[in-house]
């Protein structure tokens, strides 16, 4: 079951760094409170998206499995 | 050649990859040269040109010795530094049957103890969490030894990627105080020549290539008393440690280079430390970009950093175009495809990471260079990206 988010970014296939590239352009879609969710295959992900959201100050929510079995890991903009 | 190179506008080559391998020292150039001549025969044998070959390899041990302020016979000359860690790791666990061979070493042991441990049995280790710098607290390695089946303990000197010392010293002491009699394997790869090695170890392993002796010698140290049997098939040769023909004129070329490193690791240290701080401050100031790895506590020719949004193949390649020649440890860049362990044990970013390890000759206008290389290099790869 995954977590309703506000903005869904659907990265398989992506090779680092185009994932967090992605989330790094798209968060600000979304107002301060809300939750992203970055669905990524590469194995790099798993670091760079927490450590993203420590350079940036956004707040690294946790990961999740997709219904495809591929990870999502949900960020909260809080800035 | 300099000046040619300047006028035809091919950028002068500037190697920052020592971490990897340094230029054969000049103190070991010609000692390599004069023991390929004297040192050919078979160390073991009785005549006259073994008896030269043996007395050289006793020499290169003994100034191994005297240079580490340890014991001749405590010192082997292995393979490569793989070697003396496979080595040092699988003889302490194989020494002790009734204690187990569960490993606890640091998140961020390089993969030479990564892999013997897994070699010795596929799964049961215990990994020591680092801090934000790299650097493991010698409560959480003593709490993790004291789990059942610990066969040893692994924690290396310096990190060979992030330059962070790890505190081995304190680890050997809370090992002893809390009377976990649990040997203590040091991987001395990244420090050694350059940093006097730290106490406590049960063994420890280094690599002469980084120290800027040949590449096909590795040290392995096992302290006096402490117990170790050879993990794999013996030999009867001049070292129960080791196996195999000695490369005496090697071994002896990497005991000069050894010599003089550290005759002159005082002064190269500081030198290299203030640039170390130049790089740090220059990079920082690039936008994105987040220097990993202790500030302070570390070795003092190393520095990594990590720039967003970059891809580091990328970036390795825009900087070696510019005659810049560094190591990475972003996914793109490793053979494995997976990003590096040791960033990611830290928190760190994993893309776009670069290390810089400084020769011992580096100079300011190298490190000027490159810091005035870098901002644009990183800009285009990012303008590439749409950024």
């Amino acid at each position: 079951m995954s977590t309703a988010v506000d903005l869904e970014l659907d990265c398989r296939g992506l090779l680092c760094p185009l994932p967090v590239i992605e989330l790094g352009r798209r968060y600000a879609e979304v107002p301060p409170g809300a939750l992203v969710a970055v669905v990524a295959d590469d194995v790099a992900a798993r670091h760079d998206v927490p450590a993203w959201c420590r350079m940036r100050g956004q707040e690294y929510v946790g990961e999740e499995i997709a219904d495809d079995g591929v990870p999502r890991y949900l960020v909260r903009r809080v800035t | 050649m300099t000046k040619a190179a300047a006028r035809s506008g091919v950028p002068l080559p500037r190697y920052f990859d020592t971490a990897s391998a340094e230029s054969l020292h000049p103190a070991a150039r010609e000692t390599l040269l004069a023991a390929l001549d004297q040192g050919y025969a078979d160390p073991r044998r009785l005549h006259g040109p073994a008896r030269s070959a043996r007395l050289l390899l006793d020499n290169a041990r003994a100034v191994v010795a005297e240079c580490l302020e340890v014991r001749p016979d405590e010192v082997s000359f292995t393979s490569s530094g793989t070697d003396a860690v496979h080595r040092g790791l699988l003889g302490l666990v194989a020494a002790r049957p009734g204690r187990g061979d569960r490993v606890v070493r640091t998140a961020v042991e390089h993969s030479a103890v990564v892999h013997a441990a897994a070699w010795r049995r596929p799964e049961g280790h215990l990994e020591v969490p680092v801090d934000r710098t790299g650097r493991v607290a010698p409560e959480d390695v003593v709490a993790a030894a004291g789990s059942p089946e610990v066969g040893v303990v692994a924690v290396q000197s310096a990190n060979h990627e992030v330059g962070t010392l790890q505190p081995v010293t304190e680890v050997a002491s809370a090992l002893r105080a809390a009377s976990y009699d649990v040997p203590l394997l040091v991987d001395a790869c990244a420090s050694m020549g350059r940093l006097p090695l730290p106490d406590g170890w049960s063994a420890a392993a280094g690599s002469a290539h980084k120290w800027g002796g040949p590449a096909g010698v590795g040290v392995l140290l096992v302290r006096k008393g402490v117990r170790w049997v050879t993990p794999f098939p013996g030999d009867d040769r001049v070292d129960e440690r080791v196996s195999g023909f000695e490369n005496v004129p090697a071994a002896l070329a990497a005991a000069a280079a050894l010599q003089a490193v550290v005759a002159e690791r005082d002064a190269v240290n500081a030198r290299q430390a203030a640039l170390v701080d130049r790089v740090r401050a220059g990079v920082a100031a690039v936008p994105d970009v987040e220097v990993v790895g202790d500030p302070i506590d570390r070795l003092p020719h190393l520095v990594t950093f990590s720039c967003l949004y970059v891809d580091g193949e990328a970036l390795v390649d825009g900087l070696a175009r510019r005659g810049f020649s560094v190591a990475s440890g972003s996914a793109c860049t490793s053979s494995s495809l997976e990003p590096s362990r040791v960033l990611a044990a830290m928190g760190a970013l994993t893309h776009g990471n670069v290390r810089l390890s400084l020769t011992r000759d580096a100079t300011e206008d190298d490190v000027d260079a490159f810091l005035a290389a870098l901002p644009e290099v990183v800009a285009g790869i990012r303008a590439d990206a749409g950024l």
